[in-house]
């Protein structure tokens, strides 16, 4: 603090306060309508305080269906998004880690070319190459598989140009003190980068849950079998019905369940995630 | 950007980078390639005939009123989702850069829409601003102002506008808030000494400073405006009313997947390709000079 100007912390926290309210207002509304019966809502307009009806609601969404547009059981999309989600995450970081290292701590013929191909899957995400790739993934037999959902996304070297940077600024004396003491490179590595790497993987986890848990293009086009959607999918479509068929209570429901494990993730990592994503487009 | 000390093996660094450049080949560079290939063919929807017919499908397009229209909107959208995204966010930042308590609270609350996913997003705000049952869309209503996104061309833009906003709060504010703590503090205090007060301070000390973040931040809303935003709109508006709403990204997947036409898709998937690629380059090119490892 610079000046003593009590009038400018105030009008801060106002700031701050109304930001936080219009930030919170459309989720909070969905809570609201989530607790309410479905005529309630559709009489407009809909209360703005939470209703009764909390816990019928919410084991409707999660374990029956109702009259919903598809009689998928949420619990089991909620499964299929986790199972996404985590295999895109693990699989990325895994991978990634070992590229990095190659990339940086390593010298042989074609470095360049190496480098350069997986810093050009950086600049296209994979919106723009849907109709080829879904083309390639139903050739290898793997539309509606875990595969098929979760391959195609962890070609992208976001994490391994994270790496990369991050080893860059590991001190070069770690790697001579570690030839010294008679370790070789796969040693060097377990020991010794990959403990130093914690945050970055941290924040990392965090970027690649919530992309994995939130992806909606791809999984909408190469999987057709109602036990293969991920929870997204599935509150999408039960809006298929036409805004008065639709059990808003239901779907607001099945909305905030599925917001809950991203925002839990990037709630209980905040820290590492904060730091994590600040440092990595430096 | 090498290090001096090097590990030496002639098949070590192959096996550790195999996995990633085997995925990347089957599922990047196998697909990306046939997009390009694609889009100098024309197949019919059945896959039965392919022609090769050169530069057709792009001149086609560029000779298409509806695709010029669609980049046109893109263009608009992109420019009113960067714009708002970051000025909000920006002032979001500078306020809570200057409060001590509770800042960790107002952080963890705006950092939530960043978990939402972009289709839920659209749901959400489909469901505050519907004509029927929106709350939102009856107290506008209330006050005189009729609100239908469903027929109202501007008004399904500003709905999808919003929510995309809306989702990038948290993200912009979250890099505001680190470029501004990073300014030394000592640059203010010794501002603040010469008399230049709160607004003077922001604007010729804290302002230019960002400008590394502002730029950077202006490149990736507008890659987030072109492709992230794709289960925003599908949710919310359909691309509609007509195509209204229809973006670069959103056309690719009606023209492919819906009408199968699928040269004029993939031909406007290297479009967008090239425009992905520029402005990486620029990103790149800009944000590496102001690097030092």
């Amino acid at each position: 603090m610079v000046d003593r100007r009590p009038w400018i912390t105030v009008l801060s926290h106002l700031v701050m306060i109304v930001g936080v309210l219009i930030v919170a207002f459309p989720l909070y509304l969905a809570f609201v309508a989530s607790t309410h019966t479905a005529d309630a809502i559709v009489q407009s307009p809909m209360p703005l305080l939470p209703g009764a009806h909390l816990w019928e609601n919410y084991q409707a969404a999660l374990f029956g269906s109702g009259k919903l547009g598809s009689n998928t059981n949420v619990m089991h999309m909620m499964w299929v998004s986790f199972v996404t989600a985590m295999v895109i995450t693990v699989g990325k970081i895994a991978i990634s880690l070992l590229s990095a290292f190659a990339i940086v701590y390593f010298r042989f013929p074609f470095k360049m070319l190496c480098f350069w191909a997986i810093f050009l899957t950086l600049m296209l995400p994979v919106e723009v190459r849907i109709l080829p790739t879904y083309k390639v993934v139903a050739e290898l037999g793997m539309l509606n598989s875990y595969a098929g959902l979760t391959l195609p996304l962890i070609a992208s070297a976001t994490a391994t140009f994270l790496f990369r940077q991050f080893f860059l600024s590991v001190p070069d004396e770690l790697v001579e003190a570690a030839r010294i003491d008679g370790a070789g490179p796969m040693r060097f590595f377990k020991d010794v980068l990959v403990p130093l790497s914690k945050t970055s993987v941290a924040a990392l986890f965090v970027i690649q849950f919530i992309y994995g848990w939130n992806q909606y293009l791809w999984p909408l086009l190469m999987t057709t079998s109602e036990d293969m959607y991920p929870v997204v999918i599935g509150i999408k479509r039960m809006l298929a019905g036409g805004e008065a068929a639709v059990d808003w209570n239901i779907v607001m429901a099945t909305a905030i369940v599925a917001m809950l494990p991203p925002a839990a993730v990037v709630m209980l990592m905040q820290k590492w995630f904060v730091k994590g994503l600040v440092d990595t487009e430096k | 950007m090498e290090k001096r000390v090097l590990f030496r093996s002639t098949w070590l660094p192959w096996a550790l980078l195999l996995p990633q450049l085997l995925i990347i080949g089957i599922f990047f560079f196998w697909p990306a390639a046939q997009a390009v290939l694609q889009s100098f063919q024309i197949e019919d929807a059945f896959g039965m005939s392919t022609e090769w017919v050169g530069l057709e499908n792009f001149t086609n397009l560029l000779d298409d009123p509806t695709y010029l229209n669609s980049f046109l909107r893109t263009a608009l959208f992109s420019v009113l989702v960067a714009g708002l995204g970051i000025t909000v966010s920006l002032l979001l930042a500078i306020f809570a850069d200057r409060i001590v308590r509770a800042a960790m609270l107002y952080k963890t609350l705006l950092i939530v829409p960043y978990a939402v996913a972009p289709v839920i997003a659209g749901v959400l705000w489909m469901f505050m601003f519907s004509p029927s049952l929106g709350v939102v869309a009856h107290y506008l209503g209330e006050l005189g102002y009729n609100w239908n996104h469903i027929m109202n061309e501007n008004q399904a833009m500003a709905l999808v506008v919003l929510a995309s906003v809306w989702k990038q709060i948290s993200y912009n504010f979250l890099f505001f808030l680190a470029g501004l703590q990073s300014i030394p503090k000592s640059l203010i205090e010794a501002a603040s000494i010469d008399g230049a007060g709160p607004w003077r301070r922001f604007w010729n000390i804290q302002l230019p400073l960002l400008s590394p973040t502002t730029f950077f931040l202006l490149v990736i809303n507008i890659v987030y405006a072109f492709f992230d935003t794709f289960g925003i709109i599908d949710a919310a508006t359909a691309g509609g009313p007509g195509q209204s709403t229809s973006i670069l990204v959103y056309k690719v997947y009606q023209d492919g997947f819906k009408s199968l036409d699928l040269g004029s898709s993939a031909a406007q998937s290297v479009i967008l390709m090239i425009i992905v690629v520029a402005l990486t380059v620029v990103q790149f090119r800009y944000v590496e000079k102001k690097v030092q490892y």
